[in-house]
């Protein structure tokens, strides 16, 4: 019932009746038997001598979309930071596509190049445009001519649609369109992993939708995808897993119909009748 | 004209909170007493009592100065003539004014020093050259301004370094640093403070954010130990000290020992204005950039000096100017600088008069203040700019 331990991730389930438009599981055979995109096992972290990661055990499955939530300053931010790094931790292990994070510098930018990252402020570079935000990693970390890169980035400002926008500068975006232009920036180094940190939480309530459409678009796509969030339609429609996260440890880990339906442990009903009202 | 809030009208008790706009409001122009010169001198000049009397005073303040000045400067003025007796006051000239004769006639020695007559092209270009180079980087939509700054801060040093000091090998005589002097060698050492303490700033800025300990020790020692002395004592241990360090042969002249110090002094200052630049870059850049997976120096070279240097070019440019004026101080250590030149100038028999010494002083604000001037009239642009969120 309560600490989620270490789950085995389960086959994905066939499309879910009654949520309307949905996403079926990406097709594989044998995920579940199949190297992890992300294991993690035994974590722990402390800042200073406030523990914000207790005994995190978590296995994320190639292909595998997870949604994290939980009240404000349980970790979930701290997590997904330990896994690309930008966060030290103490104790416990991260394999994130095989590669065993530790704080050897070559690895760490090993594993930085499989894994994108979406901030909650989008966190563009405001001295280059829309394009030159795209193209830079690639250029610079993967060697990529600057010509392919461009063609590259041009291919995925379309597919977060705002290729008009290429010319410009990111103040020069809404919000909306700047936390797109983040994702295709992401997109651009062909992550294998791609983390949302509250991408919708800065946004004005008419941009969401924008956003969460197009990550919805990359679920279809097949993209394993980590993604803390409060938007609990989104949850429900494209997560294969939903994890409930509280003072740092993961409280409960179920699929969105059981855990929207029948939450098992006493603060993931306290949480979801607060946010779900 | 009481069409569109008729139509508003309330019907009804409860319709009384409601309200629905049922055409668009129309364009109006400003009531006139708000607008216009006469409202604006009000405003301005005569708001109330208290600003009225202040701007009186001042009014008096600038009729008591500056009509003298004008006389002094302009309308008494001697503007040619070949000695001191063109700016003596005559029985039919009673008041002599300002004897610009006199800065004509030494226009060269204040602008050249002794630097040999024949070798002056090689200043000039020298200027051109340095003109150049400062306007490609100072107007940010010049094209390349990455080439730019390779050509201020490596090839102009060396170019400069081999014009002005000469360089046998291609038929250029070398001029003993002593000879020069005047407003060249203000600008040699300004420059060369410039161009120095930029890339020195940065390390010494990036060293004493380092993680490592000894790195930021270091850079934090000297930061504070220069910061914490006058730039004359720098430069008197410049000069006194610099050969203790350096073999006997070398004996390093009496003008590279002031560079040193200049350039020592002007590193220290720059290296706090570049680390306010880099602690006003929001955590979220480097953030991004490394999940992006570039490496330290690659963030610091791609996303974080840019943005920090951009926002930071109001304080560059003055401490700049700063460092400018602090070139006069070099003249203690024995070089021939601008205000130097005046000095010697300004004691020449030749031009002995009472009005001499005002004329070489004046000469010399005139020209400090046009630099300055300039310089800080480019950084208030770049902060109106900054400040209008046009950032690039
Ligand atoms: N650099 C840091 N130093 C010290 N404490 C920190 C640091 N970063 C985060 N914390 C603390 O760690 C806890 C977890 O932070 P985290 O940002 O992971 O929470 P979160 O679940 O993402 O919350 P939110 O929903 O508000 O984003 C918080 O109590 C926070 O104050
Ligand atoms: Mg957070």
């Amino acid at each position: 019932m309560s600490m989620s331990g270490r789950p085995a991730p389960p086959p994905y389930p066939p499309p879910q009746a009654g949520e309307g438009k949905l996403i079926s599981p990406p097709v594989r055979a044998g995920q579940g038997k199949e190297e992890a995109a992300v294991e993690i096992t035994g974590l722990h972290k402390w800042f200073g001598e406030f523990h914000v990661l207790a005994d995190i055990n978590l296995k994320v499955g190639r292909g595998e979309r997870i949604v994290i939530c939980g009240p404000s300053g349980s970790g979930k931010s701290t997590l997904l930071r330990c896994i690309n790094r930008l966060e030290d931790f103490q104790r416990g292990e991260i394999v994130v596509d095989g590669m065993a994070l530790t704080r050897d510098v070559r690895r760490v930018d090993a594993i930085r190049r499989e894994v994108g990252m979406v901030f909650q402020h989008f966190n563009l570079f405001p001295h280059l445009t829309v394009l030159e935000n795209c193209t830079l990693a690639p250029i610079q970390v993967k060697g990529m001519p600057k010509r392919k890169a461009e063609e590259h980035a041009m291919h995925f400002l379309e597919r977060v649609k705002i290729p008009e926008q290429a010319g410009k500068y990111p103040n020069q975006l809404s919000g909306g369109q700047q936390q797109r232009v983040a994702i295709a920036r992401a997109l651009c180094m062909s992550p294998k992993l791609m983390m949302f940190d509250e991408p919708t939480s800065a946004l004005d309530p008419e941009m969401v939708k924008e956003v969460l459409d197009t990550m919805v678009a990359l679920a279809l796509d097949g993209m394993t995808m980590l993604v803390v969030t409060h938007e609990m339609t989104f949850a429900r429609q494209v997560a294969n897993r939903i994890v409930f996260m509280d003072a740092g440890q993961i409280i409960e880990v179920n699929e969105p119909a059981p855990f929207f339906a029948s939450p098992q442990h006493e603060r993931t009903k306290l949480f979801l009748s607060q946010i779900l009202h | 004209m009481d069409a569109p809030t008729a139509a508003a009208a309330p019907t009804t008790e409860s319709a009384a909170l409601a309200y629905v706009r049922t055409a668009p409001a129309a364009a109006v122009s400003p009531p006139l007493a708000t607008a216009g010169v006469l409202a604006w001198l009000r405003e301005r000049l005569f708001p109330n009592l208290s600003s009225s009397l202040m701007t009186i005073v001042i009014v008096l303040l600038l009729i008591w100065i500056v009509p003298p000045l004008i006389d002094f400067l302009i309308v008494n003025a001697t503007w040619t003539g070949s000695d001191r007796e063109a700016c003596l006051a005559t029985a039919e000239r009673p008041v002599a004014g300002a004897c610009w004769a006199f800065i004509g006639d030494r226009f060269a020695y204040l602008m050249y020093g002794s630097y040999p007559i024949a070798g002056r092209w090689r200043v000039d270009l020298f200027f051109a050259m340095l003109a150049f180079g400062t306007a490609w980087l100072l107007w940010l939509e010049a094209p390349r301004r990455d080439l730019g700054a390779v050509y201020f801060f490596a090839v102009l040093p060396v170019t400069s370094f081999v014009l002005l000091h000469g360089f046998e090998a291609i038929g250029l005589p070398v001029v003993d640093t002593a000879l020069w002097g005047g407003f060249t060698v203000t600008i040699v050492v300004a420059a060369v403070g410039i161009v120095v303490s930029l890339p020195i700033g940065i390390v010494l800025a990036l060293g004493r954010r380092s993680e490592l300990p000894a790195v930021r020790l270091l850079s934090t020692l000297f930061i504070e130990f220069i910061r914490g002395v006058p730039l004359i004592t720098v430069l008197f241990m410049a000069s006194v000290m610099l050969p203790l360090f350096v073999p006997e042969s070398w004996s390093p002249d009496k003008l590279l020992r002031a560079l040193v110090g200049v350039a020592l002094f002007s590193s220290a200052y720059m290296a706090e204005v570049v680390r306010a630049g880099l602690q006003a870059m929001p955590k979220g850049q480097y953030e991004a950039a490394h999940a992006l997976g570039l490496s330290y120096w690659q963030t610091l070279r791609l996303i974080i000096l840019p943005q920090a240097l951009t926002v930071t070019i109001p304080n560059i440019v003055n401490s700049y100017i700063a460092l400018f004026k602090d070139t006069t101080l070099v003249f203690f250590v024995g070089i021939f600088d601008f205000l130097k030149t005046i000095e010697v100038a300004r004691a020449d028999p030749n031009w002995a008069t009472p009005v001499t010494s005002a004329t070489g002083y004046v000469f010399a604000a005139l020209v400090y203040f046009v630099c300055c001037y300039a310089m800080s009239r480019y950084a208030t642009g770049i902060e109106k700019r900054l400040s209008t969120g046009e950032r690039r």
